[in-house]
């Protein structure tokens, strides 16, 4: 199968802004591909360019083996489009947005209605079918708003921050849902600023940032190239600080670095589970009491920050996207 | 045969049986789609359909009464039979300025950047917009003629010509809806397409529709007299009236009548395209 998109060298500028810089991207086609990415990276610019509502200033792409530029009619058949926010008609019922969107891809009123009734089934929905989505929670619209973007059962299915402003638990249904798709056979490209969402999700995951690609591969590899577990440590007394530190020492991959303002000593670590337990002996032996110990995931601020040995919000001097285009 | 060939069979099953591509709706049934949903919004947000309605009974109470005791109309016709017809013609202007902030909420809140994705021809959706909300136009001015009766209005021009009164005001609601669509794509935001909509204020209130044009300054007269909202106000009130000798605009009833039309013809004309091209443009 042909991949259900290819991008070679998009560019787009909007103003002062380079919003693409030369983006190369390839999704295969059969698995939920990921663009993680800070804020103003480029993501949903992507997304518009691949959902034909916006035309690069230049650059190939191709959606489903079709040239999104001399044919954006023909890829409107084969996409999908969830975008940043909710989209789904407050003053509707969900069964009669969903009818709505399932309408416009064409189907007949009686498909329309059935694969509506479907899509709310598997979205947990069911019962709600009937309420207007005015009285919906968030959770509740978002889910809706997926909803619509797949009843017409597109090849691909385009989600711009599914996630963004959902409580844990609506965060966690939606990621059931977005999974329970994928198993169906739907292709997946989605948009998240949270490297767990796109671990939870994605098999391929692609870290873009000022509009270019700067590293791509599977969750896992993707933290083998970028950084380690951590195992973060906050003692009850301050006092006990540096104890804490050389503690982690011992077992750490990198120096501890102590945090005063939170009061928290962090270290990176390769075998993580071995290591915490190595680490509580440690404390116990210098009787040290601490308020909370733990083994975390490193952020997508760590990624980032071992990728481009810059911090997410504080883009250098060097501008890489100033003379691009 | 072996396990490659059968997992080959296999992907070749799948791929030779894609979803098929998704047909999208034709023409008319995304302009009735899309359109439904604007009207329901309406009909289904108590808030706008009840303060629309009391906006418009308030304002005719108080021409009818605070204003209308000091303006003189023509010999033989009593200021509420002057108000109303012209009163019902810029209720298309007031409606308009929430069909312009519609529009641009709709632009804002990625309900357009769906439409655009979806396999439809875009034309369609701006034309269910201006069908929907040509049908908000058509309620509001069935709403305003029923409290101009109240107050006292009775057309009697004869049951023709107040019919064609009627169906002149709703061809020119549907023409001025595509203003307002024009202005909320342009504004981008609700808030910027309710300022933008202010515009309407000079057309609504230097007309013919409150009083009569020769009252005003001199200077103001020609854009008064000549703008395309008096033309249809002038159209409109010969009709109800029953011809236009009592109001002292000059010409027959069906100059007005025919030059109304130019004007919608016009207005349809520019602001259509305008519209359709905007909304149709990728980014
Ligand atoms: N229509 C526009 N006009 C001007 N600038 C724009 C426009 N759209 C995007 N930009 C700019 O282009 C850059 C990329 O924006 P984009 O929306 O693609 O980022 P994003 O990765 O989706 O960010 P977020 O996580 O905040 O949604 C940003 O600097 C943004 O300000
Ligand atoms: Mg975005």
């Amino acid at each position: 199968m042909p991949p259900i998109i290819e991008a070679r060298g998009l560019t787009r500028r909007f103003g002062d802004t380079q919003a693409l810089a030369g983006l190369d991207l390839v999704a295969e086609s059969g698995r939920v591909t990921a663009l993680l990415g800070p804020n103003g990276a480029g993501k949903t610019t992507f997304i518009s360019a691949v959902a034909t509502l916006l035309r690069p200033d230049a650059g190939d792409l191709r959606v489903a083996g079709i040239d999104a530029l001399a044919h954006p009619g023909r890829v409107r058949q084969v996409i999908g489009l969830a975008g940043q926010y909710a989209s789904v008609e407050p003053a509707m019922t969900g069964l009669e947005n969903l009818h709505m969107v399932a309408r416009l891809f064409g189907l007949s009123k009686s498909a329309a209605a059935a694969a509506s009734a479907d899509v709310l089934e598997r979205l947990g929905l069911g019962d709600a079918g009937d309420r207007l989505v005015r009285d919906y929670s968030g959770g509740m619209r978002r889910r809706l708003d997926l909803g619509a973007s797949l009843v017409g059962r597109p090849h691909l299915l385009l989600l711009d921050e599914p996630t963004t402003g959902l409580d844990p638990r609506s965060r966690i249904e939606l990621w059931e849902a977005i999974r329970g798709l994928v198993s169906s056979g739907t292709d997946v490209l989605l948009t998240t600023q949270y490297l767990e969402e796109a671990d939870q999700l994605a098999r391929d995951v692609v870290i873009i940032d000022h509009g270019r690609v700067i590293a791509s591969g599977t969750p896992d590899s993707l933290k083998d190239q970028a950084g380690r577990d951590v195992i973060e440590v906050r003692p009850r007394h301050a006092a006990d600080l540096d104890r804490v530190r050389d503690a982690l020492a011992v077992v750490a991959a990198e120096a501890p670095r102590i945090d005063h303002d939170t009061q928290r000593v962090s270290a990176p670590v390769d075998d993580g589970a071995d290591k915490l337990s190595a680490v509580v002996r440690l404390l116990d032996e210098a009787q040290v009491t601490s308020d909370d110990i733990g083994l975390r995931r490193p952020t997508l601020d760590e990624v980032f920050l071992a990728l481009t040995g810059q911090p997410i919000d504080g883009a250098g001097p060097d501008d890489p996207t100033a003379d691009a285009a | 045969m072996t396990t490659t060939s059968v997992d080959a069979a296999a992907a070749a099953a799948r791929s030779a049986e894609p979803r098929a591509a998704a047909p999208g709706a034709g023409f008319a049934t995304t302009a009735v789609t899309t359109s439904r949903r604007t009207v329901l919004q309406f009909f289904r947000t108590p808030q706008i359909l009840f303060m629309g309605s009391i906006q418009g009974a308030l304002f005719l109470f108080m021409f009818r009464y605070v204003f209308g005791g000091a303006i003189q109309t023509g010999e033989g016709l009593s200021y509420v039979d002057f108000l109303v017809p012209g009163f019902l013609v810029t209720v298309i202007l007031w409606s308009g300025m929430s069909a312009a902030a519609g529009v641009a909420e709709d632009s804002a809140t990625g309900v357009y950047d769906r439409l655009r994705s979806l396999p439809i021809p875009r034309a369609a959706v701006m034309a269910g917009r201006s069908m929907a909300d040509g049908t908000l136009v058509a309620w509001g001015i069935f709403v305003t003629a029923i409290i101009g009766l109240l107050v006292g209005w009775r057309p009697d021009g004869g049951a023709g010509r107040v019919a064609l009164g009627i169906a002149l005001m709703l061809v020119a609601g549907y023409a001025f809806t595509w203003v307002f669509i024009t202005i909320g794509l342009v504004s981008g935001n609700a808030q910027a397409a309710q300022g933008m909509s202010m515009l309407v204020i000079p057309f609504s209130f230097i007309s013919s529709a409150n009083v009569p044009v020769a009252t005003m300054p001199g200077w103001m007269q020609p854009f008064a007299a000549n703008q395309p909202v008096s033309v249809i106000i002038n159209a409109v009130r010969s009709l109800m009236v029953g011809g236009t000798e009592t109001l002292g605009i000059g010409h027959t009833t069906g100059y007005w009548v025919v030059l109304s039309l130019v004007w919608c013809a016009g207005i349809f004309a520019v602001f259509g395209l305008l519209a359709v091209r905007r909304f149709s443009k990728m980014k």
